[in-house]
């Protein structure tokens, strides 16, 4: 055991400070500042007011994902849209900010491109005017949603001031059985702890079940972090770590590689170190999991009745359950299974990678998308997209009946002309089932892109597992 | 640079007695292609206030007469969850209100109010069962924020406190200017760079 033991998080918070004064918060220093267009006008605004620049320009990486058209063009976006794609595009140009605009074929979901071109490594200190920036943590690195005036500071300083959050160990032991993925853990961990859960914390997943997950798995889980109200979620980096980040084109190379793979395996949480608190779930016992109501901790296992608002006792969560249930158009204590299902969303930046869509793909083979659903496919980046159609997956999508996109937020955010009617229900594999997230009177499940298929399969709110046999 | 400021402020309030409210709700995500900070005040809680034919819901408690000219908004427990949008507080700012309270805020939220001069005010559920409790009987009731002395109180009760940072309360005092703040570090930052990179 280590004289002094630290958590993850510790190693790294205490590596990035740059100055602390009494009564203030701390100067973080950031490694990588991810920026996209809708947090960012304003940032840049205050930069020019300033006569300020970007401080350091290689540090921070632009890329169109909110807005962005998945029909291909600027076309496609309305005229606001397009005056906020272009913005970005001058204000990149302006400061030497590396930028994959529209017709890059690594551009995506910021979230995405990250770890994919390998600027996501351990150890770093990363920010982006976005909230699933919690996503970059499955690289054992710490990474947390900023505001736009925050986005600013970070610009022109390269700096963040900081509170320490405090920690929480969230251990998953066990063995997932077949058909149970990383999103049904992040899920039941969210339907354990409350969407308030981990307000104030920054989460640390262990446990048998998050060391056999695939890093594509990790992300997913440290993605919806905040979904809990954690401000990051980490994962200790191990050999899938650094197998994964190992040969892109941002990553350290030769020598330098070596020397990076010796820092980050002083990394994880030392023996006998201490968290703020622990929260501990079993795998084994999981199920397919679905949301049911408007906020992602309202979920289910699929195959268990919707809970009864008589059955708590806190008469503002009991308030709370009667709103999302009436929203939803669900009745306490009936099933979910069999809700009749209009659109199903494969993509976000929780569920849209190859690993995401081969999974899809290959329950969905040879089977059709029920003709009263409208499936999107939309793959997490271009480059996810290339590779997947150099598998030939976009084939089998587009056999059963999907629609094959270009990548982007999409339905997730529906803030490119991609969105549900008043009244459809959804079935997503992406991270938030807020009121009108998905387009105005929408209805959102969330589920795995497992259940997702297998919903566009039923046409009703399915489990996946009878197709896996 | 002006820095938003705050001292102290009595004013009425309006509950919204919904828990968990997310930055979806406070602004949804289709007028997020503004690019400046203004002009969101009329798209606050644009889905609860207006009717699909665009006209205002008389049952959204912002659209009550008595709502009229409140500057405070007494809101459920883990207020501005979800994203990290600073079009929340831009769109509360641009309605008019100068402060929340609640029994619990999302952190994101929470560090964007402030840097907006909008004070969030987190305070214990029985002193907030209390307050919504008063409002409800006297839609007249007026609550005085002190940030000075870091108290909330109403009707001439005790003062409650309510924690915010020392920094955040500094620079709301005194105006101060974060990112001026975060320039002073610049040799640092460099030095640190020098020994990391
Ligand atoms: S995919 Fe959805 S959650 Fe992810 S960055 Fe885009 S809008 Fe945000």
């Amino acid at each position: 055991m280590s004289q002094n033991p630290k958590t993850l998080f510790q190693k790294i918070w205490d590596s990035h400070v740059v100055a602390e004064e009494r009564g203030a918060p701390t100067v973080l220093y950031i490694d990588l500042h991810l920026v996209h267009e809708v947090t960012s006008p304003q940032a840049f605004s205050v930069l020019k007011e300033r006569g300020l620049k970007v401080r350091r320009p290689g540090r921070t990486v632009a890329t169109m994902d909110h807005s962005i058209p998945t029909k291909g063009g600027y076309e496609a976006a309305d005229e606001m849209g397009r005056i906020q794609l272009r913005l970005l595009e001058s204000n990149a140009n302006a400061n030497g900010v590396r930028l994959y605009g529209l017709n890059s074929v690594q551009r995506g979901i910021v979230h995405v491109i990250g770890p994919e071109q390998g600027f996501t490594q351990p150890g770093m200190t990363i920010v982006c005017g976005d909230s699933h920036t919690s996503t970059h943590g499955a690289f054992g690195s710490l990474g947390f949603g900023i505001g736009t005036s925050e986005v600013g500071h970070v610009l022109a300083t390269q700096c963040l001031l900081q509170r320490k959050p405090k920690t929480c160990e969230i251990r998953v032991d066990g063995t997932l059985r077949p058909g149970v993925t990383a999103k049904d853990i992040i899920l039941a961990v969210l339907a354990k702890i409350g969407v308030g859960g981990g307000t104030g914390h920054v989460f640390e997943y262990t446990g048998a079940a998050i060391r056999a997950l695939d890093m594509e798995g990790r992300m997913t889980v440290c993605n919806m972090s905040i979904e809990g109200g954690a401000r990051a979620g980490m994962v200790a980096p191990d050999d899938k770590t650094f197998n994964f980040v190992h040969g892109r084109e941002f990553a350290p190379q030769g020598a330098a590689w070596d020397q990076a793979v010796a820092r980050w395996r002083t990394l994880p949480t030392d023996a006998g170190a201490t968290f703020d608190q622990t929260v501990t779930l079993d795998a084994s016992s999981l199920e397919p999991m679905v949301t049911f109501g408007t906020n992602p901790g309202q979920g289910v296992a699929i195959t268990q009745p919707l809970p009864q608002p008589s059955s708590l006792t806190n008469a503002n969560e009991r308030a709370g359950l009667e709103k999302s249930l009436a929203y939803m158009k669900f009745e306490a204590g009936k099933p979910i299974l069999g809700q009749p299902v209009d659109v199903v969303f494969l993509g976000s930046c929780t569920n849209s990678r190859l690993v995401d869509l081969r999974a899809a793909a290959g329950l969905l083979k040879g089977r059709k998308v029920a003709k009263s659903v409208r499936m999107l496919v939309v793959p997490g980046s271009q480059s996810v997209k290339l590779a997947a159609e150099a598998e030939g997956l976009d084939k089998i999508f587009k056999e059963a009946g999907a629609e094959w996109r270009e990548a982007g937020c999409s339905m997730c955010i529906a803030m490119n002309g991609d969105q549900l009617s008043p009244g459809q229900l959804a079935v997503s594999t992406s991270n938030r089932n807020f009121e009108g997230r998905q387009g105005k009177g929408g209805r959102t499940v969330l589920a795995s892109p497992l259940t997702a298929v297998a919903s566009a399969v039923a046409g009703r709110i399915a489990d996946p597992r009878p197709l896996m046999t | 640079m002006s820095a938003p400021k705050f001292t102290s402020l009595t004013a009425r309030c309006v509950v919204l007695p919904v828990q968990d409210v997310d930055t979806d709700q406070i602004i949804p995500a289709r007028f997020l292609k503004v690019t400046d900070k203004l002009g969101l005040g009329d798209k606050l809680f644009c889905d609860w206030r207006y009717l699909d034919d665009g006209s205002l819901n008389p049952k959204f408690i912002l659209n009550q007469p008595e709502a009229q000219g409140a500057e405070i908004l007494v809101a459920g427990h883990n207020f501005g969850c979800g994203s990290s949008r600073e079009h929340a507080p831009w769109a509360l700012v641009g309605f008019g209100f100068q402060a929340v309270i609640s029994t619990m805020f999302a952190d994101i939220f929470k560090g964007n109010a402030v840097k907006n001069g909008l004070i969030p005010v987190t305070i214990e559920p029985a002193a907030h069962a209390e307050l919504v409790a008063l409002r409800a009987k006297n839609p007249d009731l007026q609550i005085t924020i002190d940030l000075q002395t870091q108290t909330v109180s109403w009707l001439g009760q005790t003062p409650v406190t309510f924690p915010i940072d020392p920094f955040s309360r500094t620079c709301l005092l005194e105006g101060v200017d974060e990112l001026g703040y975060l320039q002073k570090f610049q040799t640092q930052a460099e030095a640190y760079e020098a020994a990391h990179v």
